[in-house]
């Protein structure tokens, strides 16, 4: 498919599952381990396929314990690697996330959410994993994770979490809906010349030398692959910037900062939101995913009504756009949080506005498995009046 | 001559790394460690394409030691982890070092499918007979009967023969030696790290600390002359009638055949897509160096 897009970019119909495994391979991602599991099976069954064809390696593993660590594996050898699943996959996948997190591992995880707890609602949307994503795995760490609304989108972010991930040597969460996942749009993708595509650093000072947990520059060491002379030890232990298990407090101290700063220092690299119609709304509406695409049909009903209303969507839902969302609802007088969960986004928004002179929430919560109508944001619009 | 052994070890360890070694007096996996050194010395294989995967307990410290590319992963992990190196760089040696309740119990599930998939790795399972490093709690390979922190009573579970379970799984090469019969040991690792091929070898080894306390066997030297006497050779075996053999654990190669392997199933399956080959198979294995170590 994406090999015979020519020069001249034609629009393809495309599932959004499949706009994730063709962005993963037009981002250089030649190794994948999984497990199937609706709603995510079919960037497995395309991948499979397609890999081979690349000279990339496919592999379907026993179990998603086993995705995970595999894919951490043939990064640690040099190949950009990804993995996808769903709600019960990924709580099984957590402790290798958190291994990829502390051995500062580049991988993409994806993550097409389907009701929970447990086996749940296997073909229903949901946004139950949100905070999932950000606290699954075990123990203080930081997170990436991004949230497309298209499958034009779901091809963008699937690049751009590889990108970050080898920019900044961590496992980035791809978070995606059901709905989207198997939605089918026509989008144009991007001439592959016109991509930008970034590559892990490699180190370039003599094998010696080499300190692969060191903080410079920038909290992130260059990496090197297994195999090429640089023979060093990668551990899930705490572990000093030779990469040696180490409880020496100021060690330890010293890997836990470097963990969180590499991310913390580059918010305005990381962080991607949306503001649409925000400039003179009054009612902000704060969605993800799909949640948003409703939002902003019920956005232009509303203005046609005259109601001053507007979306904040954010791309990157970790690290939380703290700081724009706080800007972007300063002028506003309430704001709907609307999700698929039980709440879970609502307590962000009234943590970053906590000190503001903000006072109204709104919440908009579905969890049955079916998403949320445009009618239904246009009623909670309506309570605000 | 009587230095070479020491010497050829030493080589082989980080001298970044500050030792002393995590490993109670009396425990066997330094012995085992020195066989396996003493194994990729004579093959000769460089150090550079040697990846050495570990998971959680006693022996899964063994890669921080050693001057190769070496990984220390999750608990029961450590066959997945090798799996995803093997697959990205099949020209490396790809060494599993784990434990008997690393590979058998948390990671049963990746031992059993890396052996139906016959993928090359050599997995090393050192085998005590308990969890020594959270402190004697019993695992798949406790005796019936014996005594662990959890099996206070004795273990009212039958335990697994892993060569058993490797060989009808699938894999290539199966093989059973013990701390005690080094030379026996180092060659048996030699075939393991050569054959193309999923490779499990379960390698006795003694606890004094913890196996050896709760089940009265005595100093570390008793547990070694145990393993000496209560082990036959599996060539001596088939010669026995049963009842001579009875209470007996065999040692040696259990199994040993040759069938397709994945990684060059796979690379030939991306040869046949793309007409090109992808990433060169052959284990760099320099014949060039060959000595002699015991």
């Amino acid at each position: 498919m994406s090999k015979n897009r020519g020069t001249k970019p034609k629009p393809v119909l495309m599932q959004g599952n499949a706009a994730v495994a063709f962005g993963a391979l037009d981002a250089g991602m030649r190794f994948f381990g999984g497990y199937p599991i609706t709603p995510s099976t079919e960037i497995a069954e395309i991948l499979s396929a397609e890999l081979p064809k690349y000279g990339g390696k496919f592999i379907q593993m026993e179990d998603e314990l086993a995705s995970m660590a595999c894919i951490l594996g043939a990064s640690i050898a040099g190949m950009k690697s990804m993995t996808a699943t769903s709600g019960p996959g990924f709580s099984l996948m957590q402790e290798n996330l958190g291994y990829g997190m502390i051995a500062e591992i580049p991988c993409v995880v994806v993550n097409v959410q389907r009701g929970g707890p447990s086996t749940g609602l296997p073909t229903s949307p949901s946004q139950g994993d949100i905070m999932q994503a950000r606290w699954g795995t075990h123990g203080d760490h930081p997170v990436i994770a991004l949230y497309p609304d298209s499958v034009l989108e779901c091809y963008e972010l699937t690049i751009r979490a590889f990108n970050l991930a080898e920019k900044y040597r961590t496992p980035v969460i791809l978070l995606m809906d059901e709905v989207l996942a198997h939605m089918r749009e026509s989008v144009i993708l991007p001439p592959k010349e016109k991509l930008k595509i970034l590559n892990r650093i490699k180190p370039n000072v003599p094998p010696e030398w080499y300190k692969h947990y060191k903080n410079e520059p920038k909290y992130i060491s260059p990496l090197a692959s297994f195999g090429e002379g640089y023979r060093f030890h990668i551990t899930g232990l705490a572990h000093d910037e030779n990469g040696f298990p180490t409880q020496v407090p100021q060690e330890v101290e010293a890997m836990m900062d470097r963990l969180l700063k590499k991310i913390t220092d580059n918010l305005d690299d990381i962080i991607q939101i949306e503001a649409f119609e925000m400039d003179d709304a009054e009612i902000a509406i704060f969605a993800a995913g799909v949640v948003a695409r409703s939002a902003k049909e019920a956005i232009i009903k509303a203005r046609e009504k005259g109601i001053k209303v507007g979306l904040i969507r954010p791309l990157t839902i970790w690290p939380f756009p703290d700081l724009d969302v706080e800007m972007m609802l300063e002028n506003t007088k309430a704001v709907i949080v609307a999700e698929m969960n039980q709440g879970q986004l609502i307590n962000e928004i009234k943590r970053v506005t906590k000190y503001g002179h903000h006072s109204k929430f709104i919440k908009l919560q579905k969890y049955s498995g079916l998403i949320i109508t445009p009618d239904e944001i246009l009623n909670k619009i309506a309570e605000v009046k | 001559m009587k230095n070479i052994p020491q010497k050829v070890i030493h080589q082989y360890l980080r001298h970044r790394k500050k030792f002393p070694h995590v490993w109670c007096p009396g425990c066997g996996n330094g012995i085992i460690l020195g066989d396996l050194l003493r194994a990729i010395y004579n093959l000769g294989i460089e150090k550079d394409s040697i990846a050495m995967v570990s998971g959680i307990g006693c022996s899964s410290r063994m890669p921080v030691y050693v001057d190769f590319n070496t990984l220390h992963t999750t608990h029961g992990r450590a066959i997945a982890f090798a799996t995803g190196i093997k697959l990205s760089k099949p020209e490396m040696n790809v060494i599993v070092i784990t434990g008997d309740g690393d590979a058998a119990a948390i990671g049963g599930n990746h031992l059993i499918h890396a052996a139906r998939r016959n993928i090359d790795l050599t997995i090393i399972i050192i085998n005590n007979n308990i969890y020594g490093m959270t402190g004697g709690q019993c695992s798949p390979t406790t005796p019936l009967g014996r005594y662990a922190s959890t099996a206070p009573y004795g273990s009212l579970e039958p335990n697994f023969d892993l060569c058993e379970l490797a060989r009808s799984a699938g894999a290539s090469f199966v093989a059973r030696t013990t701390a005690y019969h080094t030379t026996e040991a180092r060659e048996i690792f030699e075939k393991a790290i050569l054959k193309k091929g999923c490779s499990i070898v379960d390698v006795i080894s003694q606890c004094p600390i913890s196996y050896g306390k709760l089940n009265n066997f005595g100093s570390a030297v008793e547990m070694l002359k145990w393993q000496r006497d209560n082990t036959i050779p599996v060539e001596a075996a088939s010669k026995l009638p049963p009842e001579k053999i009875k209470g007996k654990i065999i040692r040696g190669i259990i199994y040993d055949t040759d069938k397709p392997e994945f990684t060059e199933e796979y690379d030939k399956l991306i040869t046949h897509l793309t007409g090109e080959l992808s990433i060169s198979k052959n284990k760099s294995v320099n014949k060039k160096v060959t000595g002699k170590a015991n």
